[in-house]
C-alpha cells in the first residue's frame, strides 16, 4: 500500500516464521502478517514507520527506549510497538497527541545528555538519533545539563568522572562513549548475531555504559573479533567505521559478494565516487542474512596497498630486474615465449592454474585457455591442495561434488558434526550462525585434535570433543559407524529406500569387525571409546544430524576416505536430503567451489564430465571449434615433477601463490625455477612471482563483473564498483593472452561468458545475469527442472541414483613420529589472516596476528625448554624453519600447530609431499617434526628472504 | 486491635525458641500431609475463599494467580518462586518472618509449591540480609534432616526441594521479572510481558513469583479456615497484616494487625502514639517509598487497606508506614527517595534511565529552594512522562512519591523558592 517502500530498510524486529497469518488494523489500514510479528514490523511493512531507537530488526526485541509506543484499542496504557505481537483485528494507532507528547518527552531526555555537534558529528546524516529528533518534532530542550556524559569538565570546571574518553584502540571502528545512548544494540548485536559476548552494559541507571569487557579493556585487549556487527547495529556516532570518520558519508551503494572465504557473504559497498567508504552486510545475502567478519567487513584495504603491481612486467631470467612495459608489449613478449616452448618442447609442456579467488568467468576461460588454445588439459587450481578429496568423495558416495545444503539449514538442526574444522576462525560468519542454533539447544560434537573455539566459547559447549591424534581420522569416522552399526541405530527404512541393501550389509559387516570399534581404535586415536560411542549415539538418535567438515578432514593421505565414511555416516542415519542435516563441506576459498564447477581439473571439463567422454568433449568442441584432447592433463604436483624433470616448461598462474601455499616449498620452488615462462597473475608480487618471467596485474573483486559461488553451491553476483586499477580485469587479460596467442576471443562483458557455461553446463543451464538480478543469488542446479535452484540436494533420490557405501578401512600415514621427529606438526588459520595473508596482510589485520606462532602444549615446551614467546626450531624430514612459540593446552600433549599466513615463517618448508591417495591433496594437517629452542630466523629463513628481496627489484623506468 | 489467638506470626519477635521444635510447639508443622491431601483444586480454592490478596505491594489475589498456573504439565516443570528481596526503603516486615518465624515461611512454601505442582521453590532473599539467610538456611536445613521436605515431604508423597538464592544487593531485583533473570544468573533487568511467567517464567517454565509472607500465611489459613481469615478487615481487603511502622512514633515496630485498621489505632495501639502527639503529624507514606504520601487531613480518618488508600491516590503497598512529623522536612525526605530510585533504576529504559537522574537534580533545587516555580511543574511533567512508559514499575515507583509531594506541599515548595529569592519566609513555612 502506501507507497514504495525501500528493501533494505530496517523493520524493527525480526521476521517472524510463522506460516498462520493475522490481520489487524494500523492507523486504519489493514495489515495482513504472519503470527507472531510485532506491531512495529507489520506497521513497517505497510509503509508506516513508527519512531525506534533501541529496535532494529538483526535483534530481538528490547523494548528500552520507549519512543515506539503506540495505543491500542481496548487495552489499557500505551504498549511498546517493538515488544507488543500482533493479534487478529486489533485497531492501532501509532501517532496522536498522546503519543506526540510521550516521545517528544523521551528525546528530550535522550538529548538532554547528548553533545549537540551534530553538523560536525561523523554520523551526521547517518543518525538514527538525529532523525527521530526529527520525526518526534523535538524543537526544545528544557533540561538543563548538568550532569553529562559527554562533558570532560563539569559546570564547576572539575574532571567529570562520568566522562569516559574514545576508544581508537581497533584498526577499523572508534568507540566513542560521549554519543552514546545506551540503547543496548551493539550489546545484543553482539550477543545475538555474532556470538562473542565481548560487550557488555556496565553499571546500572544513569551509570550504565557500554563497555568491551572489563573496565580495563580496550576494544582490541577484550574478545572482540572486530565483526562489525556492533557498528552496523549502532544508531548514533558512537561505534562508527573510522572510514567514515576520515571520509564522510557515501553516496551510492552496489551490492557484491565478499572475496574471501567459502561462506560468499553479500556485502554493500558504499562509495563516493570511485572511493570505497565502507563494506557492509547486505541483509538480504541469503549466506550471511546481514552479519559480516572482520576481514569482509574491514580488510579491503589491500586493494589500495602501495603494493600493488598496476603495470605488467617482464623479464628474460629469473635473476634480473623486473622491466614495467605496456599491456601489447607484455602480451607480445608472453605469447612470443610460450609459443617457443610449445614450438620445442610440444602441447603437453605448458599449462595452467585457475584461480579460486577470482570469478566463475575467470576461472572458465583459464580452463578454456589451456584446452582450446595450448590444446592440452593441462589445468588445475587450488582446490587441489584442498578440498578435491571432497570432489571425489562426495562424487562417488552421492553423486554429487559438493555440500548438500544450503546455510539456512544450519537453523534446523539438532545434532552438528564438526570434523577437521575452525569454523570461528575460518568460516566466522556461518559459525555465529551455529552459535546462534547451537544456543537455542543444538548439540554439538567436535571431531579436531585442537581445542578451536567452538569446542568452548560463552553459552557454547561441545557435547563430545574428539580431540584425536592428527592423522586418524578414519579410525574414528569407522569407529562412529561401528557404533551406529553394532547398537542397531542406523535407519534401515531410509537405507533400503534410499541406498542398496546389499552394499549396506558389505559395509555393516566390514565396520562391525572388532578392529573398527571404538575400543580398539582408542590406542590409535587417543580418544577414549566411550566419548566415541557416547558422540555416535547422539549422531544417530539426536534427531536432525549435520555434518560440517574442512580441510582438517581432506589434506591428509586419506583425505578421500574420510569423505566416503562422512557420507557413509548420514547416509547409515537417513541424514540426508532435508533441511537441518546433510553433509557439509566448509570451502576455504571464495570460489574453490566454482572454479571446481568450471572444469579446472585436468580430467574434469565444466560441470564434472569426464575428458573421456566424447559426448562432452563435442559440445565444447563445436562451440569453441577446435579439438579438444581426450587424455587428463597434469595435475599442479605433477606438473611441477615435470618441471623438475625437464618436460614441462610453461605454466600460466592465476591468482594463486603455489610456492607459499603449497606443501614442500623447495620442491615447488625447484619446479619453477626449472621453467622457461612462469606468467603470474596476481594483484602482489606474490612468492611465486619471484620465479616468474611474466607479471600481469590482476584486478580485485571490487573492479570486476562475476560470479562466485560459495560453500553451498550459491552462484552470487559479483560486481563492478570501480573501474580496474591495473586497467583490465581478469577475464579481460586472459582473453589479451588468449588472443596474443591466435585465439580470436571476442567476449565483451562476463556475461556472455556465464551465457557460454549455460549453454555448455547443465547444471548451469538456468543460469544468466537478468536471472541473478532478479533472484540476487541461485543454488545450482539451476535448470530446467529446478528454475529456481536447488537449496538441497538428494531430497528425493541421490543424484547418482542409489547412495553408494564404500568400505573405509583405515590405514596410517607413512609420515610416523619417531625418535628424531616425536612431535606431530598440523597447521591451520586465524581469524584476522586469510591463508597466505597476501590480502590480509596488507591491512591493519596485522594488529591481530603480525607472525606466525607455533602453539605447543606446557608439557613439551617445558621437555625442551621453550618458554612463551621464545624462537623455536621446527624441523621435519622435509626441511626446517624458525617462529616463536606460544605454550597453550589447545593442543594436546605430542601435537604442534601453527598457521601459514607469512611467507617469512614458510610453514610449508616442513611440510612433506605425501598426498591424498585418490587426489593427490598434500598431506598438510600431518607431519612428524621436532622442535628445539632457536636464536632466531634459519638460515634458510634468511636465504629466502635474501632472494625475494632480489628477484622483487622493479627496474627504474628509462 | 488483633487478639492474640488470631495471630499468624507467634514469634514476630524472636522471643521463643526459633528452631524447628519451637515452631512445631506453636503449632507449625501439624498435619501438613492433612493439607496436602486436600489437593490442588481444593487448596486454590481455600485461598480464593480466604480473600488474601498479594502481600509484595500490588496486592493481586493470590489464590487467582495460582490458579494460571497449568493444570496439566507440558514436560515443562513449574517453579514457585519467593521473593524475600524486601529493600523497598521503609519495609522490613519479611525480615521478621525469615529471621523469627522462618517455619510458617517453609512451611507454605511446601503447600503452595504442591497447589502449583512445582516440585522446587527458589527463595530469592535480599543481598543485605545476611543475618537472616542463615537464620532460614538453618531452618530449611533442619527440615530437609527432619524429613518436612524433599522427597516424600512430610511424608504427603510429594518430592519438594527448597533452594535459598542471595541477591547481590539491586533493587530492581525485587521486581519479579528482574528476579528471575537474576536468579538465573543473568543481570537483573525486568523482562517484557508478556509472557507472564505463569506461562514462561525461570528458565522459560511456568512460575509463580510471590512475596514472603503471601506464602507464610498459608499453611494458617488452610488450618484455620477461609472464612476465618476472611473475617478480617473490609470486604476485598481481608486477613490479618504484617505492618512496619517507621519514622515520628514514639516506638517503631512490625506487628500484625487486621487489616482496614484506621492508621490512628495502628500508631496510638502499637507505637505509642506520633511523637509530639497526633496533632504533629505533618504526612505519612503509607505503603513503603514508593506510594505517594498522605497529608495530615487524610491520616484523620486513614484506613489502612488496599481500597482506601487507593481510593486516597495513594496505595498499601507493602503496609510500610512511614510517619513525618511537623519538623520534617518533606522535601528533602522526597528528595531522598528520588536519589535511592535514581541509583536503583536498571538502565534498561530510557525515561527511567535518564528520567530519574533528572528528577533527583529537581528535586536537589526544589530543596535548596533555587529553582523558578515553573520547574515544578517541568518536574511533573518528567514524573508523566516516566509513569507507566517503562518496562517495569521503578518508574512508577520513582514518580508517585513526587506526585504526592506536589499535590500535598506545593505551597511550601514554592515558598521556599520564593523565599530564596526574596530572602524573606511565608507565614505558612514559618509556621
Amino acid at each position: 500500500m502506501k507507497d514504495f517502500i525501500i528493501p533494505d530498510r530496517d523493520f524493527g524486529t525480526p521476521a517472524a516464521k510463522s506460516k498462520q497469518l493475522v490481520t489487524l488494523t494500523i492507523d486504519g489500514f489493514d495489515v495482513t502478517v504472519p503470527e507472531g510479528t510485532s506491531i512495529m514490523r507489520a506497521a513497517a511493512e505497510a509503509g508506516i514507520s513508527v519512531p525506534k531507537l533501541c529496535a532494529t530488526d538483526s535483534v530481538d526485541a528490547f523494548g528500552s527506549c520507549r519512543l515506539c509506543l503506540v495505543e491500542i484499542e481496548g487495552r489499557n496504557g500505551t504498549p511498546a510497538s517493538c515488544t507488543t505481537p500482533v493479534a487478529p483485528g486489533l485497531k492501532v494507532h501509532t501517532q496522536n497527541a498522546k503519543l506526540k507528547q510521550l516521545r517528544r518527552g523521551v528525546m528530550e531526555l535522550y538529548i538532554s545528555d547528548h553533545p549537540l555537534d551534530c553538523l560536525t558529528c561523523s554520523a551526521n546524516g547517518d543518525c538514527e538519533l538525529q532523525d527521530m529528533a526529527g520525526a518526534v518534532g523535538l524543537r526544545d530542550v528544557r533540561y538543563e545539563a548538568v550532569q553529562t556524559h559527554f562533558k570532560a569538565k563539569d559546570n564547576s570546571g572539575h574532571i567529570n568522572p562520568s566522562y569516559i574518553p574514545r576508544d581508537d584502540s581497533n584498526p577499523y571502528f572508534s568507540y566513542d562513549p560521549q554519543k552514546c545512548i545506551v540503547c543496548s544494540r551493539c550489546v545484543r548485536a553482539c550477543e545475538e548475531v555474532q556470538g562473542t559476548f565481548a560487550l557488555t552494559i556496565e553499571g546500572r541507571g544513569f551509570d550504565s555504559r557500554v563497555s568491551f569487557g572489563a573496565k580495563t579493556d580496550t576494544a582490541l585487549t577484550s574478545d572482540c573479533v572486530s565483526c562489525g556487527a556492533c557498528v552496523a547495529a549502532c544508531p548514533t556516532a558512537t561505534l562508527q567505521e573510522k572510514s567514515i570518520i576520515e571520509i564522510g558519508t557515501p553516496s551510492h551503494s552496489v551490492i557484491t559478494t565478499c572475496a574471501y572465504c567459502g561462506v560468499g557473504c553479500s556485502f554493500k559497498a558504499e562509495m563516493r565516487g570511485d572511493e570505497l567508504v565502507r563494506m557492509t552486510p547486505y541483509k538480504h545475502g541469503k549466506a550471511n542474512r546481514g552479519h559480516s567478519c572482520v576481514k569482509g567487513r574491514f580488510a579491503y584495504g589491500y586493494a589500495s596497498h602501495k603494493d600493488r603491481i598496476l603495470s605488467p612486467m617482464i623479464r628474460d631470467s629469473i635473476n634480473d630486474a623486473w622491466k614495467e612495459v605496456s599491456w601489447d608489449e607484455a602480451m607480445a613478449f608472453t605469447a612470443n615465449r610460450m609459443k617457443g616452448i610449445i614450438d620445442k618442447h610440444g602441447r603437453h609442456s605448458v599449462g595452467v592454474i585457475t584461480s579460486s579467488r577470482c570469478t566463475n568467468e575467470e576461472a572458465y576461460l583459464v580452463q578454456k585457455l589451456t584446452r582450446a588454445v595450448f590444446m592440452n588439459n593441462n589445468t588445475d587450481t587450488c582446490a587441489r591442495v584442498c578440498h578435491s578429496p571432497t570432489g571425489y568423495g562426495l562424487g562417488q558416495t552421492l553423486g554429487t561434488s559438493a555440500g548438500t545444503q544450503d546455510f539456512d539449514s544450519v537453523e534446523q538442526t539438532d545434532v552438528v558434526i564438526i570434523i577437521g574444522a575452525n569454523p570461528t576462525d575460518g568460516h566466522p560468519v556461518f559459525a555465529s550462525r551455529l552459535k546462534k542454533r547451537l544456543r537455542k539447544g543444538a548439540k554439538l560434537i567436535v571431531v579436531d585434535p585442537r581445542r578451536t573455539d567452538i569446542v568452548e566459547s560463552p553459552h557454547i559447549k561441545a557435547q563430545h570433543h574428539l580431540a584425536l591424534t592428527p592423522g586418524t581420522n578414519v579410525a574414528i569416522v569407522t569407529a562412529l559407524a561401528h557404533t551406529i552399526v553394532t547398537e542397531g541405530l542406523f535407519d534401515e527404512a531410509f537405507i533400503r529406500e534410499r541406498c542398496d541393501w546389499d552394499e549396506f550389509q558389505d559395509y555393516a559387516e566390514f565396520v562391525s569387525q572388532p578392529q573398527n570399534s571404538p575400543e580398539a581404535v582408542q590406542l590409535l586415536t587417543g580418544v577414549a571409546a566411550e566419548e566415541v560411542r557416547a558422540a555416535a549415539r547422539l549422531y544417530a538418535l539426536g534427531g536432525n544430524g549435520s555434518i560440517y567438515y574442512g580441510l582438517g578432514v581432506t589434506e591428509h593421505s586419506q583425505g578421500s576416505t574420510t569423505v566416503i565414511g562422512i557420507a557413509n555416516l548420514a547416509m547409515m542415519t537417513g541424514n540426508i536430503g532435508r533441511p537441518g542435516v546433510g553433509v557439509n563441506p566448509l570451502r576455504g576459498q571464495n570460489n574453490v567451489q566454482g572454479s571446481c564447477d568450471m572444469g579446472s581439473f585436468p580430467h574434469e571439463l565444466p560441470g564434472y564430465r569426464h575428458v573421456k567422454g566424447q559426448a562432452v568433449r563435442d559440445i565444447f568442441e563445436k562451440i569453441w571449434g577446435v579439438k579438444i584432447d581426450d587424455e587428463p592433463g597434469l595435475r599442479i604436483p605433477n606438473m611441477l615433477d615435470a618441471a623438475v624433470e625437464g618436460t614441462f616448461k610453461g605454466l600460466y598462474c592465476q591468482g594463486e601463490d603455489i610456492l607459499q601455499s603449497d606443501p614442500d616449498t623447495k620442491h615447488v620452488a625447484a619446479g619453477l625455477a626449472a621453467m622457461d615462462c612462469v606468467i603470474v597473475h596476481d594483484l602482489f608480487l606474490n612468492e611465486t612471482a619471484n620465479y616468474a618471467h611474466v607479471f600481469l596485474p590482476g584486478s580485485t573483486f571490487l573492479e570486476k563483473d562475476g560470479t562466485f559461488t560459495n560453500a553451498e553451491r550459491r552462484i552470487n553476483r559479483v560486481r563492478k564498483v570501480m573501474a580496474p586499477r591495473n586497467g583490465y580485469a581478469d577475464w579481460e587479460v586472459t582473453q589479451l593472452l588468449a588472443n596474443a596467442m591466435g585465439a580470436g576471443w571476442t567476449y565483451t562483458h562476463p556475461s556472455q561468458i556465464m551465457d557460454e557455461i549455460a549453454m555448455t553446463t547443465p547444471s548451469f543451464a538456468g543460469v544468466n545475469y537478468e536471472m541473478l538480478e532478479v533472484k540476487g543469488s541461485v543454488q545450482w542446479p539451476c535448470n530446467e527442472a529446478s528454475p529456481d535452484g536447488t537449496p538441497l540436494m538428494h531430497v528425493d533420490g541421490f543424484v547418482r541414483g542409489k547412495g553408494k557405501f564404500i568400505n573405509t578401512e583405515y590405514v596410517a600415514t607413512d609420515e610416523k613420529t619417531g625418535p628424531r621427529f616425536p612431535l606431530l606438526l598440523t597447521t591451520g588459520r586465524i581469524l584476522s589472516q586469510y591463508n597466505v595473508g597476501a590480502q590480509t596482510r596488507r591491512t591493519s589485520n596485522v594488529v591481530w596476528h603480525d607472525q606466525d606462532v607455533l602453539e605447543i602444549h606446557p608439557h613439551d615446551a617445558d621437555n625442551r625448554g621453550i618458554k612463551e614467546g621464545s624462537w623455536v626450531r621446527l624441523a621435519s624430514r622435509a626441511g626446517e624453519t624458525s617462529l616463536r612459540a606460544t605454550i597453550t593446552d589447545r593442543v594436546n600433549p605430542g601435537v604442534v600447530y601453527t598457521t601459514f599466513h607469512h611467507p617469512d615463517t614458510q610453514a610449508n618448508v616442513i611440510t612433506t609431499d605425501f598426498s591424498d591417495w585418490a587426489t593427490n591433496c598434500p598431506e598438510y594437517k600431518v607431519t612428524a617434526v621436532q622442535v628445539a629452542p632457536s636464536n632466531g630466523p634459519s638460515e634458510w629463513q634468511e636465504g629466502y628472504s635474501a632472494h625475494a628481496a632480489l628477484s622483487r627489484r622493479i627496474a627504474a623506468a628509462e | 486491635m488483633l487478639k492474640d489467638q488470631d495471630r499468624i506470626f507467634t514469634n514476630l519477635y524472636g522471643m521463643h525458641d526459633r528452631t524447628l521444635a519451637g515452631a512445631k510447639k506453636r503449632g507449625h508443622w501439624d498435619g501438613t500431609a492433612g493439607l496436602i491431601a486436600l489437593g490442588r483444586d481444593k487448596i486454590i480454592e481455600i485461598m480464593k475463599a480466604s480473600g488474601l490478596r498479594g502481600r509484595g505491594g500490588a496486592g493481586f489475589p493470590t489464590g487467582l494467580k495460582w490458579s494460571f498456573m497449568p493444570k496439566q504439565s507440558d514436560g515443562r516443570p513449574a517453579y514457585l518462586v519467593i521473593n524475600a528481596d524486601e529493600s523497598e526503603p521503609g519495609t522490613c516486615k519479611d525480615r521478621e518472618i525469615m529471621r523469627h518465624d522462618p517455619h510458617t515461611l517453609i512451611e507454605g512454601a511446601l503447600i503452595a509449591s504442591f497447589a502449583m505442582n512445582a516440585n522446587a521453590c527458589y527463595i530469592y532473599i535480599r543481598g543485605e540480609y545476611i543475618r537472616e539467610r542463615e537464620a532460614l538456611q538453618a531452618a530449611i536445613d533442619e527440615c530437609y534432616e527432619d524429613g518436612l521436605i524433599g522427597k516424600n515431604a512430610a511424608k504427603s508423597g510429594f518430592d519438594f526441594d527448597l533452594y535459598l538464592h542471595h541477591g547481590a544487593g539491586a533493587y530492581i531485583c525485587g521486581e519479579e521479572t528482574a528476579l528471575l533473570e537474576s536468579l538465573e544468573g543473568k543481570k537483573g533487568m525486568p523482562r517484557m510481558k508478556p509472557p507472564f511467567p505463569a506461562g514462561s517464567g525461570l528458565y522459560g517454565c511456568p512460575t509463580t513469583v510471590n512475596n514472603v509472607e503471601s506464602i507464610a500465611v498459608v499453611p494458617t489459613i488452610l488450618r484455620r479456615g477461609a472464612e476465618w481469615f476472611a473475617g478480617f478487615g473490609r470486604p476485598n481487603n481481608a486477613g490479618t497484616k504484617l505492618f512496619g511502622i517507621s519514622g515520628h512514633v514514639n516506638n517503631p515496630c512490625v506487628v500484625e494487625e487486621v487489616m482496614s485498621i484506621t492508621l490512628r489505632e495502628l500508631l496510638e495501639t502499637h507505637c505509642g502514639g506520633v511523637r509530639g502527639g497526633w496533632k504533629n503529624i505533618k504526612a505519612v507514606i503509607p505503603g513503603g517509598s514508593s506510594v505517594p504520601m498522605l497529608n495530615a487531613a487524610q491520616c484523620e480518618d486513614a484506613i489502612m487497606d488496599f481500597d482506601w488508600l487507593r481510593e486516597q491516590r495513594s496505595g498499601l503497598g507493602t503496609a510500610a508506614v512511614i510517619v513525618m512529623d511537623q519538623s520534617t522536612d518533606v522535601i528533602k525526605a522526597i528528595w531522598r527517595l528520588s536519589k535511592f530510585y535514581k541509583h536503583e533504576s536498571c538502565g534498561q529504559c530510557t525515561p527511567c534511565r535518564e528520567g530519574t537522574g533528572w528528577m533527583m537534580r529537581v528535586m536537589d533545587r526544589l530543596v535548596k529552594g533555587e529553582a523558578e516555580v515553573e520547574e515544578i511543574d517541568m518536574l511533573l511533567s518528567v514524573t508523566k512522562q516516566v509513569e507507566g512508559h517503562t518496562i517495569c514499575a521503578l518508574g512508577d515507583a520513582a514518580a508517585w512519591p513526587i506526585q504526592g509531594l506536589v499535590r500535598h506541599f506545593r505551597d511550601e515548595i514554592e515558598d521556599r523558592i520564593k523565599a530564596k529569592k526574596t530572602g524573606r519566609i511565608s507565614a505558612i513555612a514559618a509556621e
